[in-house]
Formats: C-alpha cells, structure tokens, sequence
C-alpha cells in the first residue's frame, strides 16, 4: 500500500481540477491506498458548505466529500492560514476535518510516496 | 521531496503556496514562466533571493535561455538542462508540482 496525497488549490466550479481531483480520489480508494486529501489556497472552498450550483448549470459534487467516509477515505486536512485569509473556519465546512498549520502540513507532505497536484 | 513549479510568480500564488509549504532542505526547480522567479529582477519579490538559502533551487537552462534570461539567474540557484530535470525526478522519492 502506498501513501497517495492529493493536493487541492482550486476553487470548485471554475475550472474542472476540483471535479477531477475528487474522481481520481475515488479511484486511488478503490485500489486500497493509503488516501489524504489537503486543501491549501482556493482549494479550501470546495468543502465550504450550502454550494448550490443548480444557476450555473453545473452538478454541485460538494456531497460527494461527505461519501468520502463510505469508501475509507477519511483523511481531510485543510491548511489553518489558507481558512483564515480566506475568512473561513472549521464551522463553514461541510465535512469533519483536520485543520494543520504550513509547518504540519509540509512535514505530513514530506512523508507521501505520491502526491498529486489539482 | 522535489517540488516543481512552472508558473510566474506574478500571475498565480503558486510559488508563493510552494514557499509556504516546502520543507527546509527540499529541492525546488523552477521550468517555463516560473525562471523568472530565480532572475536578478525577480527574485526579491519572488522569495527565491531568501528560499536559496533554505532550498535546493534549480531553475531549467532552456528555458531560461529561451526567455533571454540567461547570465541573470542569481547565486545560489543551479541551472539544469534536460538531462539534469531527470536526475532531479530521479534522486528524489516524491515530486509535487505546484499547478
């Protein structure tokens, strides 16, 4: 089993990144790896809760993040400065996370045997 | 842990977020719009002038050359050619590349 880290930076809807990202999650879980999940920068909007996308024509996947549980992904980790600068909190999430400072997460970066960008 | 970043520190927060998050130690090559970072006219407000003496910065020679940066890389920055990108990739366990 290997340690697999997808690294999220993108806001949701704008780009596919988010969408794509959340795909490739499903697929790593699937094979039984060792799965995290960080959002750092724009990222930490694609767990911001009450998304509803029904206006711009886009499926909203946000509930997606929420099944993560059902297929033994169950590690979230969100970047402290990237919540704060952003005016965000552990609260305006939809999904329980583990919020870590630069320091944690780049040590926690450091220990991957993969890490995928989005 | 090799992080590669390949956009201009005056366009996305990409270097910027790599800054923030590599560990000291970690290797950091710099390909395509993000030389510009590693210049004489870019690295202060960059954080390269400062992140070379906490990382391993690399910065791709044909690019460089490409953008007319050649001979305007600051010190402590090594330039690599295509060969060395590969021995970077090799060297190190884990690659991230900041998009």
């Amino acid at each position: 089993m290997k340690k697999f880290m997808f690294v999220n930076r993108k806001p949701p809807y704008g780009t596919i990144h988010a969408l794509e990202s959340l795909e490739v999650v499903l697929i790593a879980a699937t094979f039984d790896q060792d799965v995290s999940l960080v959002f750092v920068d724009d990222g930490v909007y694609e767990l911001v809760k009450g998304q509803n996308s029904k206006p711009i024509g886009i499926k909203n996947f946000s509930p997606t993040y929420r099944a993560l549980e059902g297929y033994d992904v169950e590690k979230l980790y969100v970047e402290r400065e990237s919540l704060e600068t952003r005016g965000l909190t552990e609260k305006d999430l939809l999904v329980p996370v583990e919020v870590l400072g630069s320091a944690e997460m780049a040590a926690l970066m450091a220990e991957q045997d993969v890490v995928l960008s989005f | 842990m090799l992080h590669i970043v390949n956009k201009s520190h005056a366009q996305t927060s990409s270097l910027q977020s790599c800054l923030r998050l590599a560990q000291p130690g970690s290797a950091l090559l710099l390909i395509e719009d993000a030389v510009y970072a590693a210049t004489a006219g870019g690295a202060a407000s960059s954080g390269i002038g400062e992140a070379v003496t906490s990382l391993k910065v690399y910065a791709l020679q044909p690019d460089v050359d490409a953008r007319g940066m050649g001979g305007k890389l600051i010190g402590g920055v090594t330039a690599v050619d295509y060969g060395g990108f590969v021995d970077l990739v090799a060297e190190h366990n884990t690659c991230q590349s900041w998009l």
